[in-house]
Formats: structure tokens, C-alpha cells, sequence
């Protein structure tokens, strides 16, 4: 019996949970795009928690490879996704997602 | 000779390639001995084709050159048949075709198209010999609408004009009225008899039953196609139209020849219609109304070459009523000895139109019996063989036309009989205002007068010759004579002769042949009295016309009538087809459906805020909704 | 490897031509033109004159998919190749006194889009013949968008949507039909032609209207014919004649090979509707094209009235109709590029297309007075010219089918004559007016184009035979195989 196993599953079912709602709702009333950005990894993680505790429970290694994709994707997308917001910021001097509405009709 | 068939079109035809091609390196003479030579080959070998045709015992010859066209059971062969009646038109053809060939050398040598001329009339013989010579009913419609085209370039051989080109724009078309109905025709006979070989079609046609509705149908349309061509009511207004043609060409195809293709169609086909007693009735009635109805035109025209068209119109309506009462053998009679005095009358008004440099108007002729004396002297005989005087041509075809319509309908001959009357009337007004009295023209004009050259003059002279003996090949048994043609032509209509039987006594033919007779004198004497003993003098255009006299003259408004009834609201639909229907109905759909995709879109593409809180709101939402029902 | 030899060919030309610069490039689209038509007629030495299908060629392309590449001719698409390869030189000849901007691309585009039709006629796959079918569409709609007239972005547009949609009704209907193949389903026309013959009326129904909106539109028939005369008019002289001349033969080609065997019954259950739309074009297409001002536009007009008749003559489903068909198609291409040829070189002479500004040509320039005659003459179907035989075995076709469509598709015989000697009229005869008294005679290539046309038309009308010998048993051989 591992580390992990010595927490029942609820519990990361419920932590995982609860870190996952705080991204969403981090990403659908925060402006700020850093602070978004930070919710997303906050969601990801809290999959990646999920991910391990199950992978544990099941003795099943798949759901930890996974992780590592995860966190392979996230870099990458942390860095494009901060690429891009140093260009918003350089050209409109904000991190304020609402000015980006261009993208319309 | 019969093998060698096939040179008789073939020869015009060469003619056609080598002026077409080469006329204008060619000089006129050389022109002139090609185009007239190859016609002259063609009528010496359908001359040796007539006697070895006499001569023999089977007088039906088909001769195959290749297979046209094949497709399933139906197979058209490229063939042709000489039998009595094809090796009479042949004569005809070719012989007049050559004698008016002669004659253009004379009448065009000063046009400067001389060699297109000479070029459409040898295509014209090349057509107008297929339509008599195939063996079946493709290969005639091929001459048919054929002839048609070249009717179509000679109408409007001065294309300057518009009115001319007109004239030949409305010839082409009302023929092709006629054409459909003729190529349905073709259609349904070989949807019915499963051929259009003539052989095959006449001898299962024969085993039908008077009266049965396909042939009935059948005739019909072909009747139609001989309306048109024809120049029969309601399709005649094109041929007087269509002497704005040179003269040569109205006397070989708008008298002699093509106009007369629809007799010989019908000729041909005599089975089949005597098969059908209710196309013969329409046929007849056609006829003598069209007899009656032209002639009556033709008492008021003042252009020469109008006055004899009418009358062309006219007699080709006696020649349907001939064939309607059944009076085959008469209709074709009268074909011939029609081509003979119609195609002298056409060159010897040509040849006045000559001598009084171009103008046509007879009110402005008169007393050129002196000055042309040739001109007026084979133009007199041509009037009395068309007034049916014995013993010219005319008085025997006639004749044998109107005993025909006697024995079959009384009220046909009362007006056959008045058609002739007014025949007569009108011809010699035409000769008297024309030949008699003094002149009436301009000076210039008189000065100018002059017979005509030896080229023009030596065909009337052979032409007023065959329109005094031509009758004789048809002397009626009541006469003492034998009827050399009813005899020769009578293979090719044994099957309807023995159907319809002739049964007039020598007592009433003299009787009517005597009707005949005092009809014309009374017909020259009216003429006589008007125009020579009182002098009258037809009306300018500026002068009043009474009513009736304005009605014939204006010749019944027909070609009003025409314009408002079928070309205008033609063009007014066309218009309103192409304005409203097309582009704003059609078309109108079809933009519909694009601009309904578009207005579409612009509605929707409005939820594209571009507000990306808003963008990822509607995401967690769906995807919260998706989740939920996927675990309800 | 006939067959793939050209396919292809024309590609490897359109693709070397592009890198040809200067004067030569309509040289050498010429030649490569003339060596495709050569390649056919070497082809048409090989022919054996029965039913079978020969030259085949079959590989595998998209084996999962039932899908293969499979090429054959028979005598159908000999005639068809046969018309495309004979026409392409003769079009490309026609643009040798036009200068356009990149010829390299204009032409590599009228050689591709050859390859395109050829492919359509012989492809012996659904799936093959849909890609060819479409692909077609690229080089035209380039053709016409780049080179074409006034206003032409919207057109080309409303062309190529119209006909993509065309199209794609008829994948659906294709694919339904695979969905019904036997086995391991194929896109193989004998398992197509198969699968459809085994539906019941209803569905053969359904089939024979996916399939019959892609050829109506591409014909066009009415009432899917408004993209016709604006494209026509529009596109570049040699545009137009590759739709008129080639392109719309897809239609009815489509017809015999890809309608007729699919959905035999659904033929009885929509073919009158069709027969009726296509009468009600001819002679609808020809009463409008008595008023019409512009001559480019009264030739797209008669072109209606000539497919329409095309269409009903085939869908009776007999003998007289499906070769005069056969004959109808290649003689309609022979006259459209003639008339179409006449109309651009007009314009180019005298800088207008409006039939009434014109007049007196035949003054000024009696040669091409007659070329345009025989045409004319063709196009109103004289007998002895080749228009005649394909109308007399069509009407004869549609006669069998029904008395009443046939009397009044036979209008057109009557109207043609009207609207075309009216603008024959109006433009060559006449007085000679200040537009036309300059008209330039006939250059060397123009006066080849129509000689070569002339003759065509008249040696086919008078010796059709060859033609309706090549067709004749493959069209037996359908008809026979629809029969029951």
C-alpha cells in the first residue's frame, strides 16, 4: 500500500474537484489574461491529480504516462499562450481579455 | 440509262461545286456554258432515262447509292427510284431548269453576281432532283427543305435590300411551318409502317382500311408540309413576297418547279390520301378556296410579276383540288403544262421588265407590242394557254381539272369554274394594260425600249412552242384521243385508280369542255371592254379605292393580319420570357437561394460577440449540459 | 494503356507548357493538342466496332473504399473522346489571332481541363468519374475568372456554385448506390449499374433525381439554366466553347453511361417530368432567343433549345433516340464553337456583339458571309448537314415516347429558323454601316477553324454513318441490358 493509497479516494475526488471549479470559474470572471492563463493550469492540474490518484488505486501506470503528456502540452502551451499575451501587452499595454474582441462580425 | 441515275443530280450538283468555288476566276461565258451545261447533261439523260422508261415492261427502277442513315430497325438508304412520275418531273425539271438557265445568261449578264446565280440555280436543280428522285420519304425532304434554302438565297439574292432579304427571311420560315409538319409526317409513317421506303409504305398501306385515323393523321401532316411549300391558304403570303427574286428564279422555282413539289408529294403518296377520304375533302377544299381567294388578288395588282404570282398561287390551288377530287393524273397534267406557260409568262415578264429597264408597274407600260414583238407574241400565247383556250396546253389540263371536280362535287366546279373566270379576266388585263394601247412610261423609258437578246428570247420562243403542243399528251378519250399520259403515269397510280372511278360521259365532258370555253370568252371580253374599248386605267396609289376594290388590292390584309396576330405577340412574349420569366422568375429563384443563404448568415454571424468571457461561458455551459445528460 | 495514355498526355502538356515562355506557347499547346487527337485517332484504328468495353485499364486506388481506378472506352466514349480531342485543337486554333495575358496558364488550363473531360468519358468508376467531374470544373472556372468579361467575378461565381451543387446531389445519389453494392461495396459501374437495377421504383426514383440535377444544371435544362447564357456570354471566346462545345456533353453523356442503367425504373417514375422540363426548354430557350440583342447570348439561348432536345431524345429510352443523341452531341459541338467562333470574331472586328448595330458584313467580307452560312445552316438543321440527323433520329425518339412532346419540341425547327436567319440577316446583310465597312478579312488560322468546321458539317450530314456504326452496339447493348 503506497503513500497515496493512505488518503481514500474521495478525498482527491473532492480536492480535484474543488481545484477544478476554482479554474473554471478563475477563467470565466477574471479578466486579467495572466490570471487566466494561471486557471487553466490550476484545471490541468487538478486532472493531473485525478489522473496519478486513480493510476495509484489501479495499479494501472497508463494514467501516469498521461500526466506526462499533460504537463508536456501545458509547457508548450504556457509558452506560446505567453508568447501571444506579450504581444497583446505590448500592443495594448493591458492584460485586459476584454479589449480583444476584434474577433467579431 | 436508268444505272446512270445518279448523274443527274450529280452533274448540277458539280456545277454547284465548280462555280461556287472557283466563279469568280471564271469568266461569264465560261460560267454561263457550266451552269447551263450541267443542267443540259441532266435533261439529256433523263431524256434517255423517259425512253428506255417507255420502252420497258417494269416501270419501277430503285437504284441504291449508300446508307445514309441506320439506327435500330430504322435504315435509310441513299436511293432512288424512277418510275413514270419521277421520270416526268425529271423532264420537267431539267428541261425547264435548262431553258432558264439559257435565259439568265441573257437576263443577269449584267450583274455583278452572275456566278453566285448561276451557282445557287445549279444547287437548286441538285435539290430539286433529289426531292423527286428518292426512293423514299427522307431523301424527298432533303430536296424539300433543300430548295427551300435555295428559294431562301435567291428571294434574297440583292442582300442589300432589306425588304428583299425580308421577303426571303419569310419564304424560309413559313416553309419550315409547313416542314414540321411534313417531317412529323415522315416520323409517324415510320412509326406506323415501320419504313419510309415508298415500296414498303404503299404496299402495307394498301391493306388498310378507308378512312383509318393513322393515315388519316399521316396525310394530314403531309399536307401541311404541301401547304407550305406550296403556297396554299394559310401559308400563301410568302410566294408573291417572293418575287423579289430575279425574274428567272420566280419562273423556275416560284412557278415551274419547287412550288409544285407539294403536287408531287401528294402524287406520290396518292395511296395513302385516297386511303383518307377526309384529307382529300380538306384538300380539295384548301384548293379551290386558294383557286378562288388568289385570284381574286390578282384582279387588282399592278406589278406584273405579283399579278402572275397570284395566279401561280392560284393554279396550284386548282392542281390540289385536281388531287383532292382524286384527279391525280389531272394534277399532274396540269403541273406540266403549268411549268410550260407559268415559266413563259415569269421570262416574258422578265423580259418586258428588261426592256423597260427595271420597272414593274403596268401602269406604266402599254403598246409594247411593237416595240418587243418576240416578248409579246410568246407572251399572248403563254396567257391563252393559262385562260384555257383550245387548243392550247392549258385548255386540256384545265379541263380534265375541273371534269374531275364536276364528277365530285358540284359546288367545287361552280367555283373552280369562277376561278377560272377571273383567270382569264386578269391575264388579259395584264396583257392588254401591258402590250396593247400606247405607252404610258417616261420618256427615258421609250427610248430605251428593245427586244431582248437571242439567249432570252430563243427560250420563250421553245417555251410558247411546248405551252401550244404540251396539252396533246393528254388528249381526252372524249376527243378522239388516247391520253398518253394517263396511260404512261398510270402504273404509279393503279393502286387509287381502281378506287376512285371516272364515269363522266363523252356528252357531259363536251358540255363542260363547251362551259369552259364561252367562261373564257366572257373572262377576254370583260378585259377587252374595260381596257381596250373604254380604256380604263388602273388607280394611282394616291387615288381612293372603293371598299372592296381596297380590300383586294391590300390583298385582304392577310400579311397585317400575320404581323399582328402571330410575329408581334411572338416578340412580346419572347420579351417578356426573357425580362420577367428568366431573368426575374427563374433566375430569380435560383439568386433567392444565395441571397437566403446570406441573410441567413448575416443573422447568425451577429452571436459572434467576440467577447471571449463570453465565448468560454457558452463552453463550460454546453459542456455542463453535455455532462448532465449523459449521466440522466 | 490507350486510355491512360490520353488522360494523361494532355496533363503532361498543361504541366510542360507552363514553364514555356513567349511566342511559342500557342504553338505548342496547338501541337500537343493535335498529337492528343492523333493519340484518338490511333485509338479509333484499334476500335473493334462491337459493345465491349476496350482499352480498360483497372488498378487499385482506394482498396477499403471499393475504389479503383478504372478506365475503359466503348463505342459511347469513343465518340465522346473522340469529339473532345477534335474540338480542343480546333479551339485552341481559334485563339491564335487573340493575344491574352499569360497564355502559358490559359492554355495549360484548356489542356488540363481536356484531360478533365476525357477522364469523365471514359472513367469506368463512380467514384473516378465524380473526381473527374469536378475537376473539370477548376480550369473552366479559372478560365472564365481570369480572362473573362465585365462583371465576370459574380458569374463565374454563380456558375461554379451552381454546378458544385449540382454535383454534390449526385455523390449523394452515388454513394447511396455504393451503400446497396453487393459484398465489400464498390464504386465498380457494373456493381453500381447492379445495385440500382435491384432497387424498386421508389428508390430508383430517388436515385434518377440525385443523379438528373447534376446533368440538368451542367446541360443545362430548364429550369436550371440561368448560369448558362451569363457564363456563356462572360467567359472568353475559347471558355465558352469548351463549356458549350465539351463541357455540357458531360450532361448528357452523363445521361446514357450514369442515369440510364442506374435507375432504369426510375425513369418511368420521373423520366416524363423530364422529358417535359426539356421540351418546355427547347422551345422556351428558343422564343427568347428571337429577342435577343447580343449575339453571344442568343447562341447560349439556342444551345438551350438544342440540349433540351438532346436530353428528351435519350430519355425516351429507344434506339433513334439514344444515337440521335449520339450524333446530336457531337454535331451541336461542331456547330456551337463554329457559332460561338463567328460571334468572337466579329466582336473582334468591329469591337460590338449587338446584333443590331451590325450589318453589310457580306459586302465587305462574301467568304465568311458563306463559312457563317453553313454553320447556320447546320445549327437550324438543313438536311444534308450534319444538325439534320441528329434531329430527325431525336424527334423520331421523343415521337415514340409521346406525339404531343414531339410536335412541340418540333417547334424549335420552325423558331430556329427565325431567330437565326434574323440575326443573319441583321448582321451580314444589308447595307454596309460604319462599324462594319472595315471588318478585315478572314486571317489564315480563322479561315482554317471554319473551313475545317464547314466540312465537318457537311460530311456528316451526308455520311453519318461511321458515326452511328461506332455507337450503334453499345447503345444496343444498354438499351438491351434497361430492357426488362
Amino acid at each position: 500500500m503506497s503513500a497515496i493509497q493512505i488518503i481514500p479516494i474521495n478525498w482527491y475526488l473532492l480536492l480535484s474537484t474543488v481545484l477544478f471549479t476554482i479554474g473554471v470559474l478563475g477563467v470565466l470572471f477574471r479578466r486579467n489574461a495572466i490570471i487566466i492563463f494561471m486557471s487553466i493550469e490550476l484545471m490541468l492540474n487538478a486532472i493531473n491529480l485525478l489522473l496519478v490518484a486513480f493510476s495509484s488505486y489501479l495499479s494501472d501506470s497508463k494514467g501516469q504516462v498521461f500526466v506526462f503528456f499533460i504537463m508536456a502540452v501545458a509547457a508548450a502551451e504556457v509558452a506560446v499562450g505567453l508568447a501571444i499575451l506579450m504581444m497583446v501587452y505590448r500592443n495594448t499595454k493591458s492584460t485586459d481579455i476584454n479589449i480583444l474582441n476584434k474577433l467579431k462580425w | 440509262m436508268i444505272n446512270l441515275v445518279w448523274l443527274v443530280p450529280l452533274l448540277p450538283l458539280i456545277g454547284f461545286v465548280i462555280i461556287g468555288l472557283f466563279g469568280k476566276q471564271l469568266s461569264k461565258g465560261l460560267v454561263g456554258i457550266i451552269g447551263s451545261g450541267s443542267v443540259f447533261g441532266a435533261f439529256a439523260i433523263a431524256l434517255g432515262i423517259f425512253f428506255e422508261l417507255t420502252g420497258k415492261v417494269e416501270k419501277s427502277f430503285t437504284i441504291d447509292l449508300f446508307n445514309w442513315i441506320s439506327a435500330g430497325k430504322l435504315s435509310i438508304p441513299f436511293s432512288f427510284l424512277i418510275d413514270p412520275l419521277s421520270s416526268l418531273f425529271l423532264l420537267i425539271v431539267t428541261g425547264i431548269g435548262f431553258l432558264i438557265h439559257v435565259y439568265s445568261v441573257g437576263y443577269m449578264s449584267h450583274d455583278e453576281g452572275f456566278a453566285r446565280f448561276f451557282a445557287y440555280l445549279n444547287l437548286f436543280i441538285f435539290f430539286m432532283l433529289l426531292l423527286v428522285l428518292g426512293s423514299n420519304y427522307l431523301i424527298m425532304f432533303v430536296g424539300w427543305e433543300g430548295v427551300g434554302l435555295c428559294s431562301y438565297l435567291l428571294i434574297g439574292f440583292w442582300f442589300k435590300n432589306t425588304a428583299y432579304n425580308n421577303a426571303a427571311k419569310k419564304a424560309f420560315i413559313m416553309n419550315r411551318i409547313g416542314d414540321l409538319g411534313f417531317l412529323l409526317g415522315i416520323i409517324l409513317i415510320f412509326v406506323t409502317f415501320g419504313s419510309i421506303g415508298y415500296h414498303d409504305v404503299f404496299m402495307q398501306a394498301k391493306n388498310l382500311a378507308s378512312g383509318n385515323p393513322t393515315l388519316t393523321a399521316i396525310t394530314l401532316l403531309l399536307f401541311v408540309g404541301a401547304i407550305g411549300k406550296s403556297a396554299q391558304i394559310p401559308l400563301f403570303t410568302w410566294l408573291p413576297d417572293a418575287m423579289a427574286g430575279p425574274t428567272p428564279v420566280s419562273a423556275l422555282i416560284h412557278a415551274a418547279t419547287m412550288v409544285t413539289a407539294g403536287i408531287y408529294m401528294i402524287a406520290r403518296s396518292n395511296i395513302l390520301f385516297t386511303l383518307s377520304p377526309f384529307t382529300m375533302e380538306v384538300v380539295a377544299i384548301i384548293g379551290v378556296c386558294t383557286a378562288l381567294f388568289a385570284a381574286t388578288i390578282g384582279l387588282a395588282q399592278n406589278d406584273i410579276k405579283k399579278v402572275l404570282a397570284y395566279s401561280t398561287v392560284s393554279q396550284l390551288g386548282f392542281m390540289f383540288l385536281a388531287l383532292g377530287v382524286g384527279a391525280y393524273t389531272g394534277a399532274v397534267f396540269h403541273v406540266m403544262t403549268h411549268a410550260f406557260f407559268k415559266a413563259l409568262l415569269f421570262l416574258g415578264a422578265g423580259s418586258v421588265i428588261h426592256a423597260m429597264s427595271g420597272e414593274q408597274d403596268i401602269r406604266r407600260m402599254g403598246g409594247l407590242k411593237k416595240h418587243i414583238p418576240v416578248t409579246h407574241a410568246t407572251f399572248l400565247i403563254g396567257t391563252l394557254a393559262i385562260a384555257g383556250c383550245f387548243p392550247f396546253s392549258g385548255f386540256f389540263s384545265k379541263d380534265e381539272i375541273l371534269a374531275g371536280a364536276f364528277e365530285h362535287n358540284k359546288l367545287f366546279y361552280a367555283l373552280g369554274i369562277l376561278a377560272a373566270l377571273m383567270t382569264t379576266f386578269y391575264m388579259f388585263r395584264l396583257y392588254f394594260l401591258t402590250f396593247r394601247k400606247s405607252f404610258r412610261g417616261t420618256h427615258e423609258q421609250e427610248h430605251h425600249l428593245h427586244e431582248s437578246p437571242k439567249s432570252m428570247t430563243i427560250p420563250l420562243i421553245i417555251l410558247a412552242a411546248l405551252s401550244i403542243v404540251g396539252g396533246f399528251v393528254g388528249i381526252p378519250a372524249a376527243l378522239g384521243g388516247t391520253h398518253f399520259l394517263e396511260e404512261f403515269l398510270s402504273p404509279v397510280f393503279e393502286d387509287s385508280s381502281f378506287r376512285i372511278v371516272h364515269h363522266l360521259s363523252h356528252n357531259t365532258e363536251y358540255a363542260l369542255m363547251i362551259a369552259a370555253t364561252i367562261v373564257m370568252i366572257i373572262g377576254i371580253y370583260i378585259a377587252y371592254n374595260m381596257y381596250i374599248v373604254k380604256e380604263t386605267l388602273p388607280a394611282e396609289e394616291s387615288e381612293e379605292l372603293q371598299p372592296l376594290h381596297n380590300m383586294i388590292y391590300k390583298k385582304y390584309w392577310v400579311d397585317e393580319l400575320y404581323e399582328n396576330l402571330i410575329t408581334k405577340p411572338l416578340n412580346f412574349i419572347s420579351d417578356a420570357l426573357h425580362k420577367v420569366v428568366d431573368n426575374q422568375l427563374v433566375d430569380g429563384i435560383v439568386n433567392g437561394v444565395g441571397s437566403l443563404v446570406n441573410r441567413t448568415s448575416s443573422v447568425i454571424r451577429l452571436a459572434q460577440t467576440g467577447n471571449i468571457g463570453l465565448y468560454i461561458f457558452v463552453m463550460v455551459i454546453s459542456i455542463v449540459l453535455i455532462l448532465l445528460t449523459r449521466i440522466m | 494503356m490507350i486510355t491512360l495514355l490520353l488522360i494523361f498526355f494532355p496533363l503532361i502538356a498543361a504541366l510542360l507548357l507552363l514553364s514555356v515562355k513567349g511566342e511559342q506557347v500557342k504553338n505548342i499547346a496547338l501541337g500537343a493538342a493535335i498529337v492528343e487527337f492523333v493519340i484518338s485517332i490511333f485509338a479509333l484504328t484499334q476500335f473493334q466496332h462491337n459493345a465491349e468495353v476496350q482499352f480498360e485499364a483497372i488498378f487499385p486506388w482506394i482498396n477499403s473504399l471499393g475504389i479503383s481506378f478504372h478506365v475503359g472506352i466503348d463505342g459511347i466514349s469513343m465518340l465522346m473522346v473522340l469529339l473532345t480531342t477534335f474540338l480542343v485543337p480546333i479551339i485552341i486554333l481559334t485563339s491564335f489571332k487573340t493575344e491574352y495575358k499569360n497564355p502559358a496558364i490559359f492554355y495549360s488550363l484548356i489542356l488540363a481541363m481536356q484531360m478533365a473531360l476525357i477522364g469523365v468519358f471514359v472513367s469506368l468508376d463512380g467514384f473516378l468519374f465524380y473526381v473527374f467531374w469536378e475537376l473539370a470544373l477548376i480550369p473552366i472556372y479559372f478560365i472564365c475568372l481570369l480572362w473573362g468579361g465585365e462583371n465576370r467575378a459574380k458569374i463565374t461565381f454563380k456558375f461554379f456554385v451552381y454546378t458544385l451543387a449540382g454535383s454534390l446531389v449526385m455523390l449523394g445519389g452515388l454513394i447511396y448506390l455504393y451503400q446497396h453494392t453487393e459484398g465489400l461495396h464498390s464504386f465498380n459501374i457494373a456493381a453500381l449499374y447492379k445495385a440500382g437495377q435491384a432497387l424498386d421504383a421508389t428508390h430508383q426514383g430517388y436515385v434518377f433525381i440525385a443523379m438528373f440535377m447534376a446533368f440538368a444544371i451542367k446541360m443545362p435544362i430548364f429550369p436550371f439554366h440561368t448560369w448558362q447564357p451569363d457564363t456563356y456570354t462572360v467567359a472568353p471566346a475559347q471558355g465558352t466553347m469548351m463549356l458549350s462545345g465539351i463541357m455540357l456533353k458531360m450532361g448528357t453523356y452523363g445521361l446514357i453511361r450514369w442515369l440510364l442503367p442506374l435507375a432504369p425504373l426510375g425513369v418511368g417514375e420521373w423520366g416524363h417530368v423530364a422529358i417535359i422540363l426539356s421540351s418546355i426548354g427547347i422551345v422556351y430557350a428558343s422564343i427568347i432567343a428571337i429577342t435577343q440583342k447580343d449575339f453571344k447570348r442568343l447562341i447560349a439561348y439556342s444551345s438551350i433549345a438544342h440540349v433540351g432536345l438532346i436530353s428528351a431524345g435519350i430519355l425516351a429510352m429507344n434506339i433513334q433516340g439514344l444515337q440521335g443523341g449520339m450524333v446530336q452531341m457531337l454535331s451541336h459541338g461542331v456547330n456551337v464553337v463554329g457559332l460561338f467562333f463567328i460571334a468572337d470574331l466579329i466582336q473582334k472586328r468591329t469591337g460590338t456583339r449587338e446584333i443590331a448595330a451590325l450589318g453589310g458584313i457580306r459586302n465587305v467580307n462574301p467568304q465568311f458571309a458563306v463559312l457563317f452560312l453553313f454553320v447556320l445552316l447546320g445549327s437550324v438543321a438543313l438536311p444534308l448537314t450534319n444538325g439534320f440527323v441528329g434531329e430527325f433520329l431525336l424527334l423520331n425518339g421523343v415521337y415514340q415516347y409521346n406525339v404531343w412532346i414531339a410536335a412541340f419540341a418540333g417547334l424549335s425547327v420552325i423558331l430556329g429558323a427565325v431567330y437565326m436567319l434574323r440575326s443573319y440577316q441583321s448582321i451580314m446583310l444589308g447595307e454596309t454601316n460604319s462599324i462594319t465597312s472595315t471588318f478585315a478579312p478572314l486571317a489564315g488560322s480563322e479561315k482554317a477553324v471554319l473551313i475545317i468546321l464547314c466540312t465537318a458539317i457537311i460530311a456528316f450530314g451526308v455520311y453519318p454513318k461511321p458515326l452511328l456504326d461506332i455507337s450503334g452496339p453499345a447503345i444496343e447493348k444498354l438499351l438491351s441490358s434497361i430492357a426488362h
